[in-house]
């Protein structure tokens, strides 16, 4: 059995306010094996932040066991701080403060030797690109640059397991493409990744598994591949030069309609898992009745159909 | 590392941010200065000459009688801007961070004292250096200086803690700046610009009574070589007191938030 690097059950938190008491996290479980990368994905206000900040020891939770990286939560939560990293939403420098003499209140703050602390940001300034940056007060840094220091600050202790609160919100693509580089180096060199996003994309890209948070609630969880099987939508869409075309086609095939998105109406929507096999087979059937498509393109369902099915449903259950 | 080999090398990796921050800031440091000058021009020019022939004397008399009242009143505002600056630093995610790592945790507010009442001192050598200039005359040699000094270091450490624990409790640094304000006060309601005998009796019960009157006093013995009497050991009695209370409220508030 591969170790654990987070181990939650029935992890429940609510808060109380003049409307009552508002559950957050109803009763969840975690269990993020070490050296991968787990992603909770979910819409705003699901729980995401609230479950990132017990598990990194920010707030108490209400009930539930936890164990993070081996130690426990409740008892010896500066063991786990001891161990973990973490990178909210919100850029945690100190604005007034360079960003080398951010690096190096983190060094101090982690116990380094003058030296290795000196040596550890000026690795860092160079890994993240900030070296010219260095000497300037953080608080003019753009918001890309913010959160490159935010994580070389949250990598100067060399944690082994690193939470990543919404780390790319707000950041252009290429920044963003950038701190998925930075995310998978990490991940190759032994660290667990605990990633919170909104962006599916970011979570189909990085994660090894992903868990979809809804009104406090785990609703799926799996690997990407596994989480897009759950719901159907997969289809073949062929465009046919005229309407004899497409009706020869349609009764070839004996399934299949017509896309009502197309104006013209001619183009045939044929459900599909989208496996080769399968487009042969549909190809051989079209040339048998001797009908060629203008077009064909294949479109398997990605995890935004996956996340909007999933959050939809609950949505509706709870009304 | 044993524990407080911990909190000392925490504590003062946290006051050398303050003490950066403060230095990349100074419009903050000066801004606190200027009302107390104001305030000690506007006493010894405009009331001075009128104050000072009540207390047997003129306005260079009264110069030296209000020099302490205003000190106080230079550490109490410099202490405003400190509940300020930390009600606005736990907005910061940076402090979110500081929680999530393995440190001395108080170290994050013994950070913002220290440095605090560096601030002050400055503060009040400033504002000495320019009562000396418009006739402030004390007769204190070396030691009733030190002395002078440690009494106003004392009260600075006590205010600070007092208002980084009203900056913790603070929802915004708006209500932060608002909590201390009655502090800037307390040397009108005390011996620090007219002697206590001369106020009604009510409020002169308040004002001999209240923590501000027997520092003032210490500090006019000290500076002036009037009686001090038992005013010092009440004194240190108050800023120990306060500074411990404030500590342990601050502490409570901050692990809590």
């Amino acid at each position: 059995m591969t170790n654990l690097a987070i181990a939650a059950t029935g992890l429940r938190k609510s808060y109380r306010d003049k409307n009552g008491e508002k559950v957050v996290l109803d009763g969840i479980d975690l269990n993020v094996p070490e050296g991968t990368v787990f992603s909770l994905l979910g819409p705003n206000g699901a729980g995401k932040t609230t479950t990132v900040q017990i598990l990194s020891t920010l707030i108490p939770a209400d009930a539930g066991t936890v164990r993070v990286a081996g130690h426990d939560l409740a008892r010896n939560p500066d063991d786990v701080r001891g161990a973990i990293g973490v990178t909210g939403q919100y850029s945690a420098v100190d604005k007034l403060l360079t960003g080398e003499e951010n690096l190096l209140l983190m060094a101090d703050l982690e116990h380094l030797s003058r030296r290795d602390g000196r040596r550890r940001a000026a690795e860092l300034l160079e890994r993240f690109d900030l070296v010219e940056a260095g000497r300037k007060p953080a608080g003019t840094y753009s918001g890309g640059m913010q959160r490159r220091l935010d994580l070389a600050m949250t990598l100067v202790g060399e944690p082994r397991l690193i939470f990543l609160d919404e780390p790319t919100t707000g950041l252009d693509p290429r920044s963003r493409r950038a701190m998925w580089q930075t995310v998978r180096e990490l991940v190759r060199n032994g660290v667990t990744i605990f990633l919170t996003t909104q962006y599916l994309e970011e979570a189909d890209e990085l994660a090894d598994r992903i868990a979809v948070l809804d009104h406090g609630r785990l609703i799926a969880e799996g690997t990407s591949e596994e989480l897009k099987r759950l719901i159907p939508g997969g289809h073949v869409s062929l465009r046919f030069p005229d309407d004899d075309a497409l009706k020869d086609a349609l009764g070839a095939l004996g399934r299949g309609f017509v896309d009502p998105a197309d104006d013209d109406g001619l183009t045939l929507q044929v459900p599909s898992d989208g496996g080769v096999a399968s487009l042969r087979d549909l190809l051989a059937r079209l040339d048998a009745a001797g009908v060629e498509p203008a077009a064909l393109s294949v479109h398997t369902p990605d995890l935004d159909d996956v996340f909007l099915t999933l959050t939809g449903q609950t949505q509706e259950a709870s009304r | 590392m044993s524990t407080l080999a911990l909190a000392l090398r925490d504590s003062s990796t946290m006051t050398r941010r303050q003490l950066k921050r403060l230095v990349r800031y100074p419009s903050m440091t000066v801004q606190l200065i200027v009302t107390p000058v104001i305030i000690l021009l506007l006493f010894v020019y405009v009331f001075g000459g009128t104050l000072g022939k009540g207390l047997g004397g003129g306005r260079d008399a009264y110069i030296d009688y209000v020099v302490p009242g205003i000190l106080l009143m230079t550490a109490a505002t410099a202490a405003t801007g400190t509940a300020v600056m930390v009600a606005t630093d736990m907005k910061e995610g940076i402090i979110a961070r500081f929680r999530t790592m393995r440190i001395f945790r108080a170290s994050v507010l013994t950070g913002h004292v220290i440095a605090a009442v560096v601030q002050q001192l400055l503060g009040m050598a400033a504002l000495i250096g320019i009562a000396l200039a418009i006739g402030f005359r004390p007769d204190a040699g070396v030691l009733e200086w030190l002395g002078a000094i440690g009494m106003l270091t004392l009260f600075a450490v006590s205010i600070t803690w007092l208002t980084v624990a009203l900056g913790l409790k603070s929802a915004t640094p708006e209500a932060a700046s608002n909590a201390p304000m009655p502090l800037v006060f307390l040397p009108f309601l005390g011996s620090g610009f007219v002697p206590t005998d001369s106020m009604p009796t009510v409020l002169r019960w308040f004002a001999e009574y209240q923590p501000f009157t027997p520092i003032m006093e210490t500090l006019r013995g000290l500076l002036l070589g009037t009686p001090i009497g038992d005013s010092a050991a009440i004194a240190a009695a108050w800023c120990v007191g306060l500074t411990a209370v404030s500590y342990l409220w601050a502490k409570k508030t901050f692990n809590k938030g």
